[in-house]
C-alpha cells in the first residue's frame, strides 16, 4: 500500500488523474487488490445470504421513507383522511398516520408494501440460507461462531419484524402486543413487573408505540447492521466453502474473483431482488391495516395471526393443552404461575431455537471431529444430520402451521379441534418419522451413487455376444462427475473412549451411544481399488451387474 | 296532602301500594307487548291463503324435524315465535331444509322460490309474534353511513366474521361464514334472528339504522377495488406468508439458477 502513496505516476485521462489523486490519499487500490481477488465459488444455493442482505438494504431505504410520515404517538385524534369507513373515528395518532401513508401520501402505500414484503423476504432468505448452511455442514470448524452470529441475526430479525408489526396500532398489531404482554406476565415472580416496566403501566398504556418505534428504527437496525458486518467479516476471514469436485480441496477455493465477475453479478442481483420485491408490492396487498380499525383492547378478530416468522411461537401457544390433564395454572410463592403460556414458549419454541444455536457443538461432541472443513457435505453424504434437519423442519413447520389452525379449519371444512389434535400428533411424532424416512432416502441415494461409479450409467443397449449371451452395456461415469460422487467421508461409530485416568465416564457412554445411532448404518465411498476391480470386470465382459452388497458395511 | 300523610300508617296502606305497583308494571308490560305486536302486525300483511299454502309446504318439507305444528322435536327446535325473518333467512339462503344433520346448517342453492318462501314465512309468523322481514327503508345502502357501520361491525362482528368479513372458525367444526355476496335483507335478518351459532343483535343492541350502516359498510367492501392490489383473500398474515414461501421463493430460486448457470 505504501508504494502507491508516493508514486510519481501521471495518468493520461481526467478520470485516471482523479482516481490516482484519491488512491494516493486513501490507498483504495490496495484494498481492491486484496478484496477484488477474493474467490467465490459459483452455486445457486450460495446466493440466499445475498438475498437477505439486499432485502435488508431495501428495508432500510423504504423504512427511512416511512419515518418521514409516520407519527409514533398514542395521543387520540379524530381521523379525517380519505378512507371513508374510518372518517370521524377516534384513533391513535400512529394509526391515523399509518392510514395517511396508505391513502394520502403519494406512493406511501407502495412504500409500505415494499417495506413489509421486504421484511418477509428478508426472514425467508435468512431461513433458507441457514438451512443451506446446515444441510451442507458449512457450520463446522472454523465457522461455528459465524453460525451463532447468523442464528442471532435470525432472532434479532424476528424482533425487528415484531416491533414493526406492532407500530400501526390497529386491532391486529394490538392483539399481537397483548400476547407479548401475556408472555411477560407468565414469567414467574418478575413477570408482572416486566410487563408494567415495558408498557409504562398497565397494558396498553400510552407509551408503548413510541418505545417500540425507538427500538424498531434505531436500536434493532443498529444491532442488525453490526451483526451483518461481523458475519461478512468472518466470511472474508474464513473464505467461502465449496462443494466437492475436481481440484477442490480443504486448502483452496475454486471459483471466480469478486472483481469484476462477482461485483457485477452481485450488483445486478441487488436490482433483481429489488425488482422482485417491488413486483410483489405492486401486485399483492400486504397488511391491509385499514380493515382492522383502531386498537381497542376489547375485540379479538377472527383470523388474527402474526407474520410467518413469529408463527411458530403463536402455534406453540395454540397447541399446548389448556386444562388437560390438569389446569396449567396454580398459586405459588405469592403469585400465579401460568404454565400454559410459559411452557409452550420456554419448551416448544425455545427448544427449537436453542437446538439450532448449539447444533455445531452437539455435532462436534458426538463425532469428535474437530478438523477444519472447507469442503461441504452433499446432504445425502451426512444421512444423520440431514435426517435431524428434516426433523427440525417438520417440528418448526408444525408450530408455524398451527398458527393458522383456524384458517385450515374453515378452508378445508374440518373441525378446529381436530386440526389441533392432528398438529399435536405431528409435533410429537412427525419429526421422528421424518428423520427415519430422510435417513433411509440418503442411504439409498448413496448406494445409487456407488452403483453409478462402479457400474456406470445404463445405456439401454442390449448386445448379444457371439456365443449367444445377452449383456446390457453400461457407460462409465466421466471422471469429472465421478469426483463429486466419491469425495466424501463416512465415519464409523466411535466407541466410548477412556479419559486420561483410564476411566469411561457416563457422559462418554452417552456420546458413544449417540455415535452408534448416527453412524451405524452407513455407505462408504468407492475406493480406487474397488473402482479398479469394477473396471476389470467390465473388461472381462462378465458380471456386469456385480454385487455391491459386499462393499456395503453394516 | 295532609290527609295522605295521616293515612300512610293505615293497615291497608301496604296493600294499596302493592296493588298500585302491580297495576303500573302490568300496565307498562301490556303497553310494551302491544307495541311489539303492533309492530309485528304493521309489516305482516299475509293473506289467509298464504298461511294455508305455507302450512301445506311446512307439513311436507319441515315437519319431520320441527313437528307437524312447528312445536319442535329432538331433531329441530320449535318455530313458534321465531318470526318471518328467521324463516326468510334460513329458507331464503338455502340453509333450510337442511342437507344433513350437523353442527351447523350449510349454505346450498335454495329449494323454494320466493313465493313459497313467503308462504312458509307467513305460516310461521302466524304461529306467534316474532321478528318480521325488514322494511326496504332499512336495506337501502344509499341512506347508510359506512363509517359508523365499520365502527359497529368491528366492535360486534369482526371477532367471528374477520375484520374484512370473510369469515372465521368456531369450535368443533362450526364457523362464521363469509359475508361477501350476502344480500342486504339476509344480513339484516341474520342480525335480527341470530341463526346457527350467531347471537341475536336486537334493535336495542344495534338499532335498525345501525344495522343499515353495517350493511352499507359490508356492501362498500364488496364493490371497492382493493387498494393495495390482489387482496389474497383478506386473510391477513397467513396468506402473505404462504405467498412469500411459494411465489417469492420460486422467483428468487429461478434467478439464482439463471445467474449461476453461466460461468462468468
Amino acid at each position: 500500500m505504501s508504494h502507491s502513496l508516493q508514486s510519481d505516476y501521471k495518468a493520461k485521462t481526467t478520470t485516471g488523474r482523479i482516481a490516482h489523486y484519491v488512491d494516493q490519499r486513501v490507498g483504495v487500490s490496495g484494498i481492491v487488490k486484496e478484496f477484488g481477488r477474493k474467490i467465490f465459488p459459483d452455486h445457486w444455493s450460495f446466493m440466499f445470504g445475498e438475498v437477505a442482505l439486499y432485502s435488508l438494504v431495501i428495508l432500510i431505504l423504504s423504512g427511512t421513507f416511512l419515518t418521514f410520515f409516520f407519527n409514533p404517538t398514542m395521543v387520540s385524534v379524530t381521523y379525517d383522511g380519505s378512507y371513508v369507513p374510518m372518517k370521524g373515528v377516534d384513533m391513535s395518532g400512529a394509526y391515523a398516520s399509518a392510514l395517511d401513508i396508505s391513502f394520502d401520501v403519494r406512493g406511501g402505500l407502495l412504500m409500505r408494501q415494499i417495506h413489509h414484503w421486504a421484511a418477509l423476504m428478508f426472514m425467508m432468505a435468512m431461513t433458507v440460507h441457514m438451512l443451506r448452511v446446515f444441510f451442507t455442514g458449512a457450520f463446522r470448524r472454523p465457522r461455528e461462531l459465524n453460525w451463532v452470529v447468523g442464528a442471532t441475526l435470525m432472532i434479532v430479525g424476528i424482533l425487528a419484524g415484531f416491533t414493526g408489526y406492532s407500530l400501526p396500532d390497529d386491532v391486529l398489531s394490538g392483539n399481537g402486543l397483548r400476547i407479548i404482554d401475556g408472555i411477560f406476565k407468565s414469567i414467574p415472580l418478575i413477570g408482572t413487573y416486566i410487563s408494567l416496566f415495558f408498557f409504562g403501566g398497565e397494558f396498553p398504556g400510552s407509551a408503548i408505540i413510541s418505545r417500540l418505534y425507538s427500538l424498531h428504527i434505531m436500536v434493532i437496525p443498529a444491532i442488525l447492521l453490526l451483526l451483518v458486518a461481523i458475519h461478512m467479516f468472518m466470511v472474508v476471514i474464513h473464505k467461502h466453502t465449496q462443494y466437492p469436485g475436481p481440484g477442490r480441496t480443504e486448502n483452496n477455493v475454486v471459483g471466480f474473483p469478486v472483481g469484476p465477475v462477482y461485483a457485477a453479478k452481485a450488483g445486478g442481483f441487488f436490482f433483481i431482488v429489488f425488482g422482485i420485491i417491488a413486483l410483489l408490492s405492486a401486485t399483492f396487498t400486504i397488511n391491509a391495516l385499514w380493515n382492522y380499525g383502531p386498537y381497542d383492547p376489547s375485540p379479538v378478530q377472527a383470523g388474527t395471526q402474526p407474520d410467518w416468522y413469529v408463527g411458530f411461537g403463536d402455534g406453540a401457544l395454540r397447541l399446548w393443552p389448556g386444562v388437560w390433564p390438569f389446569p396449567w395454572e396454580f398459586e405459588f410463592l405469592g403469585g400465579t404461575w401460568v404454565l400454559s403460556v410459559l411452557l409452550p414458549f420456554a419448551l416448544m419454541a425455545g427448544s427449537v431455537i436453542m437446538a439450532m444455536v448449539f447444533w455445531p457443538w452437539i455435532e462436534r461432541w458426538v463425532t469428535k471431529d474437530n478438523r477444519v472443513h472447507n469442503v461441504l457435505d452433499r446432504p445425502r453424504n451426512a444421512p444423520f444430520r440431514t435426517g435431524v434437519g428434516v426433523a427440525g423442519i417438520i417440528g418448526y413447520a408444525t408450530l408455524m402451521i398451527a398458527a393458522s389452525s383456524d384458517l385450515i379449519a374453515t378452508h378445508f371444512h374440518v373441525s378446529l379441534n381436530d386440526v389441533a389434535y392432528a398438529l399435536r400428533a405431528s409435533f410429537l411424532v412427525g419429526p421422528l418419522i421424518g428423520f427415519y424416512i430422510t435417513q433411509r432416502i440418503c442411504l439409498a441415494l448413496q448406494r445409487k451413487d456407488r452403483e453409478l461409479v462402479l457400474h456406470g450409467i445404463e445405456t439401454g443397449n442390449v448386445v448379444q455376444l457371439p456365443h449367444g449371451e445377452f449383456i446390457e452395456v453400461h457407460k462409465p461415469v466421466d471422471e469429472y462427475r465421478r469426483y463429486a460422487l466419491v469425495d466424501f467421508e463416512s465415519p464409523a461409530p466411535l466407541p466410548a473412549q477412556p479419559n486420561k485416568k483410564g476411566k469411561v465416564n457416563p457422559i462418554e457412554k452417552i456420546r458413544a451411544g449417540l455415535s452408534k445411532i448416527w453412524f451405524e448404518d452407513r455407505v462408504v465411498a468407492v475406493t480406487p481399488a474397488e473402482l479398479e476391480a469394477a473396471h476389470h470386470d467390465h473388461h472381462s465382459d462378465n458380471a456386469v451387474e456385480g454385487s455391491v452388497s459386499a462393499s456395503l458395511e453394516k | 296532602m295532609k290527609a295522605l300523610s295521616q293515612k300512610r300508617r293505615h293497615p291497608l296502606a301496604a296493600l294499596v301500594l302493592l296493588a298500585l305497583a302491580l297495576l303500573l308494571s302490568g300496565g307498562l308490560y301490556a303497553v310494551a307487548t302491544a307495541t311489539n305486536e303492533a309492530q309485528a302486525a304493521t309489516s305482516t300483511s299475509y293473506s289467509a291463503e298464504d298461511i294455508a299454502e305455507g302450512q301445506k309446504l311446512f307439513v311436507s318439507n319441515c315437519a319431520t324435524c320441527h313437528g307437524t305444528n312447528a312445536e319442535g322435536s329432538v331433531d329441530g327446535p320449535s318455530l313458534i315465535g321465531v318470526g318471518a325473518a328467521a324463516v326468510d333467512f334460513q329458507v331464503g339462503t338455502g340453509r333450510m331444509p337442511m342437507q344433513m344433520q350437523g353442527v351447523q346448517a350449510q349454505l346450498k342453492p335454495g329449494q323454494f322460490n320466493d313465493e313459497q318462501t313467503m308462504q312458509l314465512s307467513a305460516y310461521v309468523a302466524s304461529l306467534g309474534a316474532g321478528p318480521t322481514i325488514p322494511e326496504d327503508e332499512y336495506l337501502d345502502v344509499s341512506k347508510g353511513d359506512a363509517a359508523n357501520g365499520a365502527k359497529v361491525f368491528l366492535a360486534n362482528c369482526a371477532m367471528c366474521h374477520n375484520a374484512a368479513g370473510v369469515g372465521g372458525a368456531l369450535t368443533r367444526g362450526k364457523f362464521a361464514p363469509t359475508l361477501m355476496g350476502v344480500s342486504e335483507k339476509h344480513i339484516y335478518e341474520a342480525m335480527e334472528t341470530g341463526p346457527q351459532n350467531m347471537p341475536v343483535f336486537s334493535d336495542v343492541n344495534i338499532t335498525p339504522e345501525e344495522k343499515r350502516d353495517v350493511i352499507t359498510y359490508l356492501k362498500s367492501q364488496e364493490v371497492n377495488t382493493p387498494v393495495g392490489g390482489f387482496a389474497l383473500g383478506s386473510l391477513g398474515p397467513v396468506s402473505e406468508g404462504l405467498l412469500i414461501w411459494t411465489l417469492g421463493l420460486v422467483i428468487v430460486i429461478a434467478f439464482t439458477l439463471w445467474l449461476t448457470s453461466r460461468a462468468a
